[in-house]
């Protein structure tokens, strides 16, 4: 687990040519100088950070108001949470497919976006929408899974804190508010942690809503598949790798902010 | 818990819970609708399909969809067996080292046990897009591109699982294990007719994400599989996608077999998934 680290610290720093045997050359720092002035490295990242920046908090609402829903006093409630999680155990790839069909121009989407006397949108092939509709899937498919782990931590506060709240006059929506969220803090902590962490990587439905291009004109592309083409479409390994620390710093560093954030309760 | 609830469900005025349900019955169409929608073209001839009727039960049910790729399609049934070979090693290898890393982790006394700990939270931190290009190459260096054995090698061990189990064996008590020692089981005795038999939700569990894991893996097999023999079926069904530019029929149909086994064991294994979604989540 240890040595493939290192070897990508090794690589990073050097040339590899791939041409029957691997052959090293020392580059010293030229892989990150030209991480700077490569266009597409700051396409890639504007587009990561913008999906992260939309998803994660979307995601986590949804996923809470899911929670905090199921728990109040529902009928029922397993057979809800089964149904809620069917698209979390389902592979990234058929729930892509599956969109990309309902995204497609005369799909079930735009269908019922016309019955409504909605506008109708061209989800895959617009560069302006494209990374919207990767967006909506990933939130659907990945908030279910985040609603369990608040489902479990709202078992986790003691029925008492809601009856002195209801004795001192506190509304529903009041407790919501000063009671149910700040008690789930450490909770949300880890659930914007692991879901910033898993956006960062988005690449399956990236590399499969575009045929691995990235396209339309560049709208898809991702960090990792930014990584996935410098391997394997230019064969450049030195540069993949630092496009990987690359990735792997933002993601420690926002994971660190993002602790300090929130006081680092229990993590 | 159930309690709980009637209680909480009292203080609801009666509209406010009509809402309520409305609301839950609302996202539950939008959780399922996809799912229907491409179960339902599965069973339907490519002409119903793109008249673009919006009709969920198909007019003209056919299972032609299923045939074409079954007998067909010389790869489909290949690449079945090439998911189902790969994610069976990998979650028994998983289940075997994890589980004994973890333990070892919990419990033994070893020299640098802390360093080890420390290492597994540190991979914990990198992404696996780190190691992926090293892996590509250690792999190729093998000669083990598009095998069995460079699927399977690099997901053997997973750090995550490891930390898991790590946890699930510090909280576990102790003195079951002192009086199985007591009795004269030893160190692997003990471990194997005591420990393993009580771990069965955390390794439930650890089963279940490393089989969807590795079932539902995209990156490494699209990094190191290239010859079609060998796909796994998301690869296989991406390829589809090519081949049969808009047949979605066999698409859907494909996909759903696809599906299948992952929503076998979901349901087989419900109320250990979601303990174990707990157990990493909030209890981590």
């Amino acid at each position: 687990m240890v040595l493939p680290i290192l070897y990508a610290v090794f690589l990073s720093f050097h040339k590899v040519q791939l041409l029957g045997g691997i052959a090293y050359e020392f580059v010293g720092l030229r892989n990150f100088v030209r991480l700077v002035t490569d266009d597409r490295v700051w396409i890639a990242l504007r587009n990561t950070v913008e999906y992260v920046a939309i998803v994660v908090p979307t995601q986590t609402l949804l996923a809470l108001a899911l929670a905090v829903t199921l728990n109040a006093g529902i009928r029922g409630k397993t057979v809800w949470r089964v149904l809620y999680f069917l698209p979390t155990v389902t592979s990234s790839a058929v729930l892509t497919l599956i969109f990309m069909w309902i995204y497609n121009t005369n799909g079930l989407l735009n269908d019922m976006l016309a019955f409504l006397g909605l506008p109708t949108y061209n989800w895959i092939g617009n560069p302006t929408i494209a990374l919207r509709s990767i967006m909506i899937m990933n939130i659907w498919s990945t908030a279910p899974f985040f609603m369990v782990i608040y489902l479990a931590a709202l078992q986790d506060i003691p029925r008492s804190v809601y009856e002195a709240a209801e004795l001192d006059g506190a509304s529903h929506w009041q407790q919501l508010v000063h009671v149910t969220i700040p008690m789930l803090k450490p909770v949300t902590f880890f659930v914007v942690a692991m879901g910033m962490i898993g956006t960062f990587q988005l690449f399956d439905q990236s590399y499969i809503f575009s045929g691995g291009t990235g396209g339309p004109n560049n709208a898809t592309l991702t960090v990792v598949l930014l990584i996935y083409q410098a391997v394997f479409r230019n064969l450049q390994m030195g540069y993949a790798a630092a496009i990987a620390f690359l990735l792997a710093a933002v993601i420690i560093t926002v994971t660190l902010i993002q602790r300090r954030w929130f006081g680092g309760d229990r993590d | 818990m159930i309690k709980h609830h009637k209680t909480l469900a009292t203080h609801w005025v009666p509209w406010l819970q009509g809402v309520l349900y409305i609301l839950l019955t609302g996202y539950a169409i939008v959780t399922l609708l996809p799912f229907l929608w491409a179960l339902s073209a599965s069973f339907k001839p490519l002409s119903e399909i793109v008249s673009g009727e919006p009709n969920l039960l198909p007019h003209q049910f056919t299972l032609d969809n299923y045939r074409q790729i079954f007998f067909r399609e010389p790869l489909f049934v290949r690449w079945l067996l090439n998911s189902l070979v790969i994610a069976v090693s990998v979650t028994l290898c998983n289940l075997l080292f994890n589980s004994m890393a973890g333990y070892a982790l919990a419990r033994l006394r070893f020299r640098g046990r802390q360093a080890w700990f420390f290492l597994i939270l540190a991979v914990l931190a990198i992404p696996a897009q780190v190691t992926l290009i090293p892996t590509f190459l250690i792999l190729k260096a093998f000669g083990w591109l598009n095998s069995y054995q460079g699927m399977i090698v690099p997901g053997m061990v997973n750090a995550t699982f490891i930390f898991m189990m790590r946890q699930f064996f510090i909280n576990f008590p102790k003195e079951l294990e002192e009086a199985a020692q007591l009795d004269g089981l030893g160190r692997f005795g003990t471990f194997r007719h005591i420990v393993l038999p009580l771990a069965k939700p955390a390794i439930a569990a650890q089963t279940i994400f490393v089989f969807m894991g590795s079932w539902n893996n995209f990156l490494l097999p699209v990094v190191i599989l290239f010859d079609p023999e060998m796909f796994t079926l998301p690869l296989g069904l991406n390829s589809f996608k090519g081949q049969y530019i808009s047949n979605w029929n066999y698409i859907m149909a494909a996909s759903m077999v696809f599906t299948l086994p992952a929503l076998a064991i979901y349901a087989f294994f419900n109320r250990y998934f979601i303990e174990g979604v707990t157990f990493t989540g909030g209890k981590g």
